[in-house]
């Protein structure tokens, strides 16, 4: 065996697998997307016709998809802001209090991101319990009425983004403490000797040198946003009357459910230029402050 | 000035304890609603801990159900996880260690996937694992995230610190190019195959849209997918469910107990990303 051919053995059967999954589906998609597959087409490749542009031009038609698309961009609006300063909070607080008490505080904070979605959204579904959850239960303390948290279509979506928030503040605050630690001391140290107290020096020395990790963050959250799906399959499946059904959910539905799968490509080939969009869009407005 | 301070850190103490309380609060919740018996779990007002504890729901999750099958497969695609650690490591290495033709092409492909959301190869994917016939099998369930790009990425960025020499004199002393790999490179590189095995162990355990769509067979559901089904059957037994949700939880909490530095480790690196 020659050196020459030994990389390509080492790469090989990853590269293999990326490239099945990774890159191939796209073109599947992109090559789906204009034909009319449903379940028969996947028994026999005869019963797929190609109706070009026709799922896209349903697509734009459809009022189901554009409420999709609007419940996405609520989510994100919501979602984003709130992890993003939560997590950024708590993170500036876990940093400044040091000790071993604040220490062994943080892995409280750090386990929701590792616990499976089914099983949290499922712990959160009894808490929402219209009959005999807790939350309307402390309510009840205080004399307030029973909540519809999870049937209620215009709560059911904070409800449902609430579980989302709790559990993606954990991942953000990690990556947020780490760009902290990074921050040196003595810059800290000639705040604290000029007499800046600890708001003036989170606001004009912390803040900015955490404007990467901010922008980071931002954005992979709202990536992850725009393809949110886990949280309101579980807890409500889309409903209350599809006021939970991100784009996602509705891809899911059309594609699984009821097994549209040239439909559901289309949509997703929309959603996947969507969040390209949104991407390239902001790094564009990072440029200008690229060079710190 | 010194008092202040004093009650500065205080209150951040608190403020974080209270928080810290809020956010652990469901999974105790979770836990605590696991042993108590059907009637007390949906008794209202609810009680905080168990007035009569009992196995009973653990039990029959085992006996009546098939959470013990749903153990082990989810246990076999965690397992099969691994093997993509492997590869990816070797894809690393020879990404950080060779010179060949195409290397630099299939890097950016490598990257290039970072960019392509999961939720959008959903059907693609299907149709692919179909077209190998591969749906509802195990393989398949653990097949389209076996390897990641973000994955290789960190493999070959720490390899990329293993001496040139080391590498020179494994094979002066006659070593195969896999066993250099295997006896001097993977030794080498604990801390992050620490990392990624970490991460692939939670993400294969945790994982949920791919074993959804690929497993439609009773036989191949992960825990994930029985759990997310149990919901749907079983109209109103909390302490089931809630007991089937622990089962899925506490190995995960477990191992972040004693994995903890690696998982935040490699949720920091993500931050490279």
């Amino acid at each position: 065996m020659g050196r020459g051919l030994t990389p390509y053995l080492f790469v090989t059967p990853a590269m293999l697998l990326l490239v099945t999954f990774g890159v191939l589906p796209i073109l599947v998609a992109a090559v789906v997307s204009l034909t009319d597959m449903d379940i028969s087409g996947l028994a026999n490749r005869d019963n797929v016709g190609f109706i070009g542009l026709d799922n896209y031009q349903r697509l734009f038609d459809d009022p189901d998809f554009r409420d999709a698309l609007l419940t996405t961009g609520f989510f994100v609006v919501l979602g984003v802001p709130s992890i993003v300063v939560l997590s950024l909070g708590v993170a500036l607080l876990l940093d400044r209090g040091d000790g071993r008490f604040v220490r062994a505080l943080r892995a409280f904070y750090f386990v929701p991101a590792v616990t499976g979605i089914v099983a949290i959204s499922l712990v959160w579904g009894y808490l929402y319990n219209t009959q005999f959850g807790l939350f309307n239960y402390l309510l009840s303390l205080v004399g307030v009425e029973p909540v519809q948290w999870l049937s209620d279509p215009a709560l059911a979506k904070f409800s449902v983004a609430l579980v989302a928030i709790w559990r993606g503040t954990g991942l953000n605050l990690i990556i947020f403490l780490a760009a902290l630690q990074g921050i040196p001391r003595v810059y800290l140290e000639a705040a604290a000797l000029d007499g800046a107290g600890a708001w003036r020096t989170i606001r004009s020395i912390t803040l900015p040198l955490l404007r990467f990790a901010i922008f980071f963050v931002t954005v992979t959250t709202m990536i992850a946003w725009l393809q949110f799906f886990d949280e309101p399959f579980v807890l409500t499946d889309g409903g209350p009357l599809g006021a939970t059904t991100s784009a996602s959910i509705f891809l899911y539905q059309e594609g699984f459910r009821n097994n549209q799968f040239g439909y559901a490509s289309a949509g997703s080939l929309v959603l996947f230029v969507l969040i390209a969009v949104v991407t390239v869009v902001q790094l564009r407005l990072r440029r200008p402050d690229a060079q710190d | 000035m010194r008092r202040t301070d004093r009650r500065l850190r205080w209150t951040i103490a608190l403020v974080l304890a209270a928080g810290a309380v809020i956010t652990a609060f469901p999974l105790f919740w979770m836990l605590s609603g696991s042993f108590k018996p059907q009637r007390e779990a949906i008794d209202f007002p609810p009680t905080l801990l168990p007035q009569d504890p009992t196995f009973d729901s653990y039990t029959q999750l085992f006996t009546d159900l098939q959470f013990g099958r749903y153990l082990v497969n989810t246990v076999i695609v965690v397992l099969i996880g691994g093997v993509g650690v492997l590869l990816m490591a070797m894809a690393g290495y020879a990404f950080a260690k060779f010179e060949f033709r195409g290397k630099r092409w299939l890097f950016f492909l490598v990257l290039a996937t970072l960019m392509i959301p999961v939720q959008v190869t959903m059907i693609p994917t299907f149709l692919v694992i179909n077209g190998l016939e591969l749906t509802n099998t195990l393989v398949g369930v653990a097949l389209p995230t076996l390897v990641s790009g973000f994955g290789i990425f960190l493999f070959r960025q720490f390899m990329t610190t293993v001496p040139a020499e080391m590498l020179e004199a494994a094979r002066l002393d006659g070593a195969g190019e896999f066993r250099t790999f295997w006896s001097v490179v993977l030794p080498m590189s604990r801390p992050i195959l620490a990392v990624q095995a970490v991460l692939a162990f939670i993400a294969g355990w945790n994982s949920f849209l791919w074993p959804l769509i690929i497993a439609t067979d009773q036989n191949s559901y992960t825990l994930s997918v029985g759990l997310a089904l149990l919901n749907q059957q079983i109209s109103v037994d909390p302490s089931l469910q809630l007991a089937a949700a622990s089962l899925m939880v506490v190995p995960v909490l477990v191992v972040f107990v004693f994995c903890q530095r690696y998982i935040v480790q490699g949720f920091a690196l993500s931050g490279l990303k």
